[in-house]
């Protein structure tokens, strides 16, 4: 069963290259992706901590800030 | 109606929803490679290199989606002055573009067995391949343009001229003798694919749609944060 499924009538090298292939893109592009977001996520905390307390508040007041720092906090 | 739109309404829905989507995909995909690798049947002509059909087609068709999708949403923001509707365009082009790279390559892959070459300079192959550029050229504009009204412009204009490509790899299997055999598929007409192949297919084109949407929401996730820095930095 193994065996057959790995050689696919002699094509097994083609299909499973063209199949890996794609299982690899999809890692790849979910990583990068996934590493792009962390890094802008912290540089947010990083600068929303830097801000005095007066501008925190400000900035606070916009729920699409208190939301990315909820996120943060969660991950 | 685009105060439905605004990025800080989306942001809400958007940061939640990729748990969700990555499990639905996982799922999805589970099912499509079953189906694709062990219960489909084998061709009884190209045996069981028929399989690369599964990831092939479906690559070839989000890539084209995704493109008339960012064409039809910078002509949009181009008219209605909505930045929201570049920020979302511009999500989207990341997995277009490895949609776009993985029909190629496995493309490639699939005309060895078949065609017995692994590229051919045939009218389909380098349409996409035209495509492909196209996909680049976007992704590099917004890349080395400081400027957003410059970008909006660049941007808008790279998906207008390359737009004119996607009917071309449409239509090229029937307008040229190509080595690519003619639709299977079609909307408006009975399918010459056979259902057993047919309901694999679908699978493997909803498992790499929730992929592409995974990757919209992390990478727009990703630009609000980014618009929302600078905004620190006027404070």
């Amino acid at each position: 069963m193994i065996n057959e499924l790995l050689f696919m009538n002699g094509y097994g090298i083609y299909v499973l290259s063209a199949f890996s292939f794609t299982l690899l893109s999809f890692s790849a592009l979910y990583l990068i992706t996934k590493v792009q977001f962390t890094k802008e996520q912290n540089k947010f905390v990083a600068k929303f901590g830097s801000l005095n307390s007066e501008k925190a508040k400000s900035a606070k007041s916009q729920r699409i800030n208190k939301e990315i720092l909820a996120n943060a906090t969660n991950n | 109606m685009f105060k439905l739109f605004h990025p800080n309404k989306i942001f809400q829905i958007t940061s939640k929803a990729p748990k969700y989507v990555l499990f639905l995909f996982v799922v999805v995909l589970s099912v499509g490679l079953t189906e694709a690798l062990i219960l489909s049947p084998e061709d009884y002509k190209q045996s069981d290199a028929v399989r690369i059909m599964y990831v092939h087609v479906p690559a070839a068709w989000i890539s084209l989606g995704i493109f008339s999708s960012i064409t039809f949403l910078s002509i949009s923001g181009f008219i209605f002055k909505n930045k929201n509707f570049f920020l979302i365009a511009k999500s989207l082009a990341p997995s277009g573009f490895v949609f776009n790279i993985i029909a190629l390559v496995t493309g490639s892959i699939w005309g060895k067995p078949t065609w017995g070459t692994w590229w051919a300079w045939d009218a389909r192959i380098t349409s996409m391949l035209i495509l492909a550029l196209f996909y680049a050229m976007y992704l590099i504009s917004w890349r080395i343009y400081e400027s957003e009204e410059k970008v909006f412009k660049i941007t808008t204009l790279i998906t207008i001229l390359g737009i004119v490509n996607v009917p071309i790899i449409k239509y090229s299997v029937d307008w040229w003798n190509t080595l690519h055999q003619p639709a299977s598929i079609n909307i408006l007409s009975k399918s010459s694919i056979h259902s057993s192949m047919l309901f694999p297919l679908l699978i493997m084109t909803a498992a790499f749609a929730l992929f592409s949407l995974l990757i919209f929401l992390m990478k727009y996730n990703t630009e609000l944060i980014k618009v929302k820095n600078k905004g620190l930095d006027r404070l």
